[in-house]
C-alpha cells in the first residue's frame, strides 16, 4: 500500500511537470498581448478568443495547418508502402549486404541538418519539386523510412514463418498473400508505425521550412511571422502553438490501445 | 528465427533503397564536394584538398562546441534514462488511468520542436513566465537571457521535459511484456522490490533501452531548433551547440567549405559512437 501511494505521488509530480508548461501556453493564448506583458496572471483576467479567431479567419494562417497535414499524410503513405516489403525481406531472408544496408538506413538519422539544408534545397529545386508537399514528404522519408523498417521488422518477426508457408501451399501468390493475409496480421504494427511517422514528420521544422516558400509552407514556419516590428505577438503565437498540439493528441487517442505494444517496436 | 538466404529479397528492399538514396546520397556528395573547395560565389571556387579539415580540427571555436555537445548529450542521457525508467515503473498498469497517463505522457513528443522552444521561452521568462517568476519569487536569481549557467540549465530542463517521455513509453511497453509468472516466482522467493527490478525488469528492458539510448544520443547530438528558439545560442556562446555553430558558419558567414568539412567530421563522430555501441551490444548478445 505504501508503495502504491508513493507511485501515485511520483506519477502525479511527473504529470504536473509535463502539463504546467502546456497550461501556461494555453493560458497565454486566451489573453491579449498587453495582459501577457503587463503582469503575471494564472488565469486570463480578460478572457478572449481573438487569437484563435485571427488564425481561423486568415487563410495564410490556417492553410499552414492544412499544408502540414497534407505532407504528413503523404509521408505516412509513402513510408508504409515502401517499408512494408522491405521489413518483410529483412525479417525473412538473408541477402547480400543486408546488415550493411540496415545500418546505412539508420545512419541517415544521424546527419547534422545545418549544412545539409543547402544541398537539399538545390536537389529538390533541380528536379522541380521545390515548394510542393511531396518534396517535404520525400525529404522526411529520410528519417521515417529507417524507423518504419525497424519497427515493422520487429512486428513481422513475431509472425511465425509457418503462416507464409501454409499460404503458399494453399496456392496464394506473394502479392495476394501479403495483402490479404499478412497485412491484417500485423495491423497494430502498421498503426504504430504510422503513429511514429506522424510523430517525426509533424514535429520537424528545418527541412520543411527549407523546401517550401508559399504553396506548401508548414504551420511551424508560419508561426515565426508573429515576430513583428512591435515585438512578438505572444497571444497569437501561443494560440498557434496550442493548435499544433491538438492533432497530436487526436492521433495518440486513436492508437492508445496499441501504444504499449507498439512502443516496444515489436521487439520485446 | 532462422533466415533463408535469398538474394531475390533485394527486389523487396529496392524501393526503400532508391527512395532513401535519392535524399541521402546526392546531398552528402554535395557536402563532400563543398568540403574540398574554397567557394566565393556560384561560379568561383578553388580546389583546396584537405585544408579545411586540417583547419577545422585546429579551430578552438568548433572544438569548444563539440565538447559542449558531448557534455550536453551525456547529461541528457544521464538524467533521462533513469528518470524515464522510474516514470515507466510508476505508470499505472491497467484501467482507465493507464490510458489517460499514457496519453498525457506522450504529449510532449507530439509538439513541433519550435513550439517546444516557444513554450519554454515564455514559461521561464523571469518577468512574465510562471517558472522564471516563481524561481525569482523564492529568492533564486534566475534569468536565462543573461546568465550562461541559467541558459544551459533551461535548455537541459527543456530537453528532459521534451524527451523523457520517449524513454518512459519505451520502458513502459517493455515492462508490460513481462509475463506475470516471473513476478509470481519472485514473490515465492520473497524477492525484494529492488531484486525484482534488478534481476527481472531491467534485463527485459535492455532491448528497448538500446533503442532509447541510440535515438536520444543521435537526436540530442544534433539538437538545433529548440535552443535556437529558446536562447538563440546565447548568452554569449554558452548554448551554441554544434548544429547552430555550423549554421552560423555556413549561412551567416557563408564559409560553406569549412562548415561542410566540419559537418562531415561531426557526422563521422556520431556514426562511430553509434557503431561502437551497436557492436558492443551485439557482442554481449552473442556471448550469452
Amino acid at each position: 500500500m505504501q508503495m502504491n501511494k508513493r507511485k501515485t505521488l511520483g506519477m502525479t509530480a511527473y504529470l504536473l511537470f509535463i502539463l504546467v508548461p502546456i497550461y501556461w501556453l494555453l493560458n497565454m493564448s486566451f489573453k491579449r498581448n498587453d495582459e501577457i506583458l503587463g503582469a503575471l496572471t494564472l488565469w486570463p483576467n480578460d478572457f478572449t478568443f481573438d487569437n484563435y479567431i485571427t488564425i481561423f479567419s486568415d487563410p495564410s494562417w490556417y492553410m499552414g495547418y492544412v499544408n502540414s497535414m497534407i505532407y504528413v499524410s503523404m509521408n505516412m503513405a509513402i513510408t508504409l508502402v515502401v517499408a512494408l516489403p522491405a521489413a518483410y525481406a529483412f525479417s525473412r531472408y538473408k541477402f547480400v549486404g543486408d546488415k550493411h544496408l540496415f545500418f546505412w538506413l539508420l545512419t541517415n538519422r544521424m546527419a547534422p541538418p545545418a549544412v545539409f539544408l543547402l544541398p537539399f534545397f538545390q536537389l529538390y529545386s533541380s528536379v522541380g519539386l521545390f515548394d510542393t508537399h511531396i518534396a517535404v514528404a520525400l525529404a522526411h522519408c529520410l528519417f521515417t523510412v529507417p524507423l518504419a523498417v525497424w519497427i515493422l521488422e520487429g512486428f513481422i518477426s513475431g509472425v511465425p514463418r509457418e503462416v507464409d508457408e501454409t499460404a503458399f501451399i494453399d496456392g496464394y501468390s506473394f502479392p495476394r498473400f501479403f495483402i490479404r493475409i499478412f497485412l491484417p496480421m500485423i495491423r497494430s504494427g502498421i498503426g504504430v508505425t504510422a503513429f511514429f511517422c506522424f510523430m517525426f514528420s509533424w514535429v520537424e521544422l528545418l527541412l520543411a521550412k527549407t523546401l517550401t516558400s508559399v504553396e506548401a509552407k508548414p504551420i511551424a514556419a508560419i508561426m515565426t511571422r508573429t515576430v513583428g516590428a512591435a515585438g512578438i505577438d505572444w497571444g497569437l503565437l501561443s494560440a498557434a502553438g496550442i493548435l499544433t498540439i491538438v492533432p497530436g493528441i487526436l492521433v495518440i487517442w486513436f492508437v492508445r490501445n496499441h501504444v504499449a505494444k507498439g512502443f516496444a517496436l515489436g521487439r520485446v | 528465427m532462422k533466415k533463408i538466404p535469398n538474394n531475390k529479397a533485394w527486389f523487396l528492399v529496392l524501393p526503400v533503397f532508391l527512395l532513401v538514396a535519392f535524399s541521402a546520397i546526392v546531398p552528402i556528395m554535395t557536402v563532400v564536394n563543398y568540403s574540398v573547395q574554397d567557394i566565393f560565389d556560384q561560379n568561383t571556387a578553388y580546389f583546396v584538398g584537405a585544408e579545411w579539415y586540417r583547419e577545422m580540427l585546429r579551430s578552438p571555436r568548433l572544438l569548444d562546441s563539440l565538447l559542449r555537445q558531448f557534455s550536453y548529450s551525456f547529461s541528457v542521457l544521464l538524467i533521462e534514462i533513469p528518470l524515464g525508467i522510474a516514470v515507466a515503473l510508476m505508470m499505472p498498469a491497467k484501467g482507465r488511468m493507464a490510458s489517460v497517463s499514457l496519453i498525457l505522457v506522450a504529449i510532449p513528443l507530439l509538439i513541433p520542436w519550435n513550439v517546444v522552444g516557444t513554450i519554454w521561452q515564455t514559461f521561464s521568462r523571469a518577468d512574465i513566465g510562471l517558472f522564471g517568476w516563481s524561481l525569482n519569487a523564492i529568492g533564486i536569481d534566475y534569468n536565462y537571457a543573461s546568465n550562461a549557467g541559467d541558459a544551459w540549465f533551461t535548455v537541459l530542463l527543456m530537453d528532459v521535459w521534451h524527451w523523457t517521455s520517449l524513454i518512459a513509453l519505451l520502458c513502459y511497453s517493455g515492462l508490460r511484456a513481462i509475463p506475470e509468472a516471473f513476478y509470481q516466482a519472485a514473490r515465492i522467493d520473497r524477492a525484494s522490490s529492488w531484486a525484482i527490478f534488478r534481476f527481472i525488469q531491467l534485463p527485459r528492458l535492455k532491448s528497448v533501452l538500446v533503442i532509447g539510448v541510440l535515438l536520444r544520443f543521435m537526436d540530442s547530438f544534433m539538437i538545433y531548433t529548440e535552443p535556437f528558439v529558446l536562447t538563440g545560442g546565447g548568452p554569449g556562446n554558452s548554448t551554441t551547440f554544434l548544429s547552430q555553430a555550423l549554421t552560423k558558419m555556413a549561412i551567416g558567414q557563408f564559409d560553406i567549405g569549412p562548415a561542410a568539412a566540419f559537418s562531415l567530421i561531426y557526422y563521422l563522430i556520431v556514426l562511430l559512437v553509434c557503431y561502437l555501441f551497436f557492436t558492443i551490444i551485439n557482442l554481449q548478445d552473442k556471448a550469452k
